[in-house]
């Protein structure tokens, strides 16, 4: 059985594949009604609008259906219950279970008692494998991923894209530059573990510093609650805000990513230039989150 | 506990039958016996020698354990605290067999993972899981890893 954990259980191989089939189904190069025969539990137990719609807009793109309960039903199905025996459960009447749980290692244990395909939508502060699947998708669109130079922007201490975008950047031979504000830097063991990887690491600390060598900016939203005051995360949050004027002498084929939402990293009139590719990034969830669950229930 | 006799060495109450665990890195005679999951309302006769010369290893602790035969797998993680430990099995007061300890690959239900966030830290029903690496402990489920003080996390 096949299950979409954490993007450690890929190697650049099976990503390149998953990346292919997105492919397929993105230029509609697909039988209809593939997955006419299947329903899909989306369970979650945490609120999260768009991950949710992309995976059902997905399921029925591919003729399937799916049932679901989201973050307000779920608290009372496991009413005293564990989540290894909800999933036992519905795995008994699905084929296939989206996962989306606060505790991390949730979909790792989901995986352990389903009798069914699991997919990982986000486990608290831990992996979201189609997110990272979406983010390398939407860069390969326009480029080869193998050796661009990629800036990680915002909360890399906390932000669980970011890391898990890293990780799967390394099997690329990419250079990656971390800016990230004081004390939101990126931990010293996931560094570690990028450079085992063979990744080259530069950490730089303003945008202005390493935007012009960048092929792609990664920004990550900085959270109001990392901050003691008001006064210290605005301080923070403006001197991170990308603006029209940061985008002079880029490279010209500089790509702006977000995983969305943003809260004020990206100044709105950024969205008017081409280097913003956003909301493309967000709706390449579709066609990755097709593959994936083409892969699992084919 | 212990009693030294200059002219024969160490003589710590001998045991019939049980096992010996020899050449502990001084001061880890109690965190080995946490890590065995033997505590101080155990059944077994236990005796703990702690900071005794050692020809060897300058300073060691010793355990014995009267009337239980460790297993591998029960032994290796002592390796982790402990990584010259001898286990010395005793039968009819004789050494019948002495192994060194090694660490193990995978470590289930040892350690607790030091993340709240960690869904080995709830009611669910799974047991603590590390991978040993060389830079320390990672948690299969979250992804931690436990760089140091690894006594301090023994379940
Ligand atoms: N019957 C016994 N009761 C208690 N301890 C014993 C017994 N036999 C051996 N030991 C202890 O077990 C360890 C290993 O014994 P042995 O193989 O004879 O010595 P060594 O490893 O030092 O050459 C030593 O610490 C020794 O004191
Ligand atoms: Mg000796
Ligand atoms: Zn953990």
């Amino acid at each position: 059985m096949y299950h979409i954990i954490s993007i450690r259980d890929f190697e650049r191989r099976d990503l390149d594949y998953l990346l292919d089939r997105a492919q397929e189904f993105d230029t509609g190069d697909y039988r209809p009604g593939i997955l006419d025969d299947k329903l899909v539990a989306l369970l979650f137990f945490e609120p999260s609008t768009r991950t949710r719609m992309s995976f059902a807009t997905a399921m029925a793109r591919l003729g399937g259906r799916s049932i679901g309960v989201d973050s307000v039903e779920a608290s009372s199905i496991v009413k005293g219950e564990t989540l290894a025996d909800t999933i036992r459960v519905v795995g008994g009447y699905v084929d296939a279970i989206v996962l989306r749980h606060p505790k991390e290692g949730a979909a790792r244990l989901a995986s352990e008692f389903a009798s069914v395909p699991v997919i990982n939508a986000g486990d608290g502060a831990g992996q979201h494998p189609s997110q990272t699947l979406l983010d390398l998708y939407t860069i390969r669109q326009s480029m080869p991923i193998d050796g661009i130079d990629v800036g990680l922007l915002g909360d890399l201490r906390y932000g669980r894209t970011a890391h898990s975008l890293a990780l799967a950047l390394s099997l690329y031979g990419v250079t990656l530059h971390t800016i990230a504000p004081g004390g939101l830097e990126m931990p010293a063991n996931i560094a570690l573990e990028l450079r085992e990887r063979g990744m080259e690491v530069v950490e730089h600390s303003d945008v202005q510093e390493a935007i012009r060598d960048l092929d792609v900016l990664y920004v990550t939203r900085i959270q109001r609650e990392r901050f003691p005051d008001s006064a210290s995360y605005y301080n923070v949050a403006s001197s991170y805000r990308i603006t029209p004027d940061h985008l002079a002498g880029v490279k010209d084929r500089l790509m702006i990513l977000h995983p969305l939402p943003r809260a004020g990293e990206i100044d709105p009139a950024v969205d008017r230039t081409p280097y913003a590719r956003y909301f493309e990034q967000a709706s390449n969830g579709v066609p990755i989150r097709m593959a994936l669950l083409h892969e699992v229930m084919k | 506990m212990s009693t030294k006799d200059p002219s024969r060495g160490l003589l710590v109450s001998p045991i019939r039958n049980g096992t010996v665990i020899d050449h502990i890195t001084a001061g880890e005679a109690l965190n080995v016996l946490r890590i065995l999951g033997i505590t101080g309302s155990t059944r077994e006769c236990l005796s703990i020698a702690t900071n005794v010369e050692s020809k060897r290893m300058g300073k060691k602790d010793i355990v014995k354990i009267e009337n239980r035969e460790l297993r591998t797998e029960e032994v290796d993680r002592i390796a982790l605290l402990a990584p010259q430990a001898k286990i010395n099995i005793i039968r009819d007061y004789k050494v019948v067999e002495k192994k060194g300890v090694e660490i193990p690959e995978v470590l289930k239900g040892v350690v607790r993972c030091p993340n709240p966030g960690c869904i080995t830290n709830t009611n669910e029903p799974v047991e603590s899981t590390f991978e040993v690496l060389p830079k320390g402990l990672h948690c299969l489920y979250c992804d931690w890893l436990i760089k140091d003080d690894i006594a301090n996390h023994i379940i």
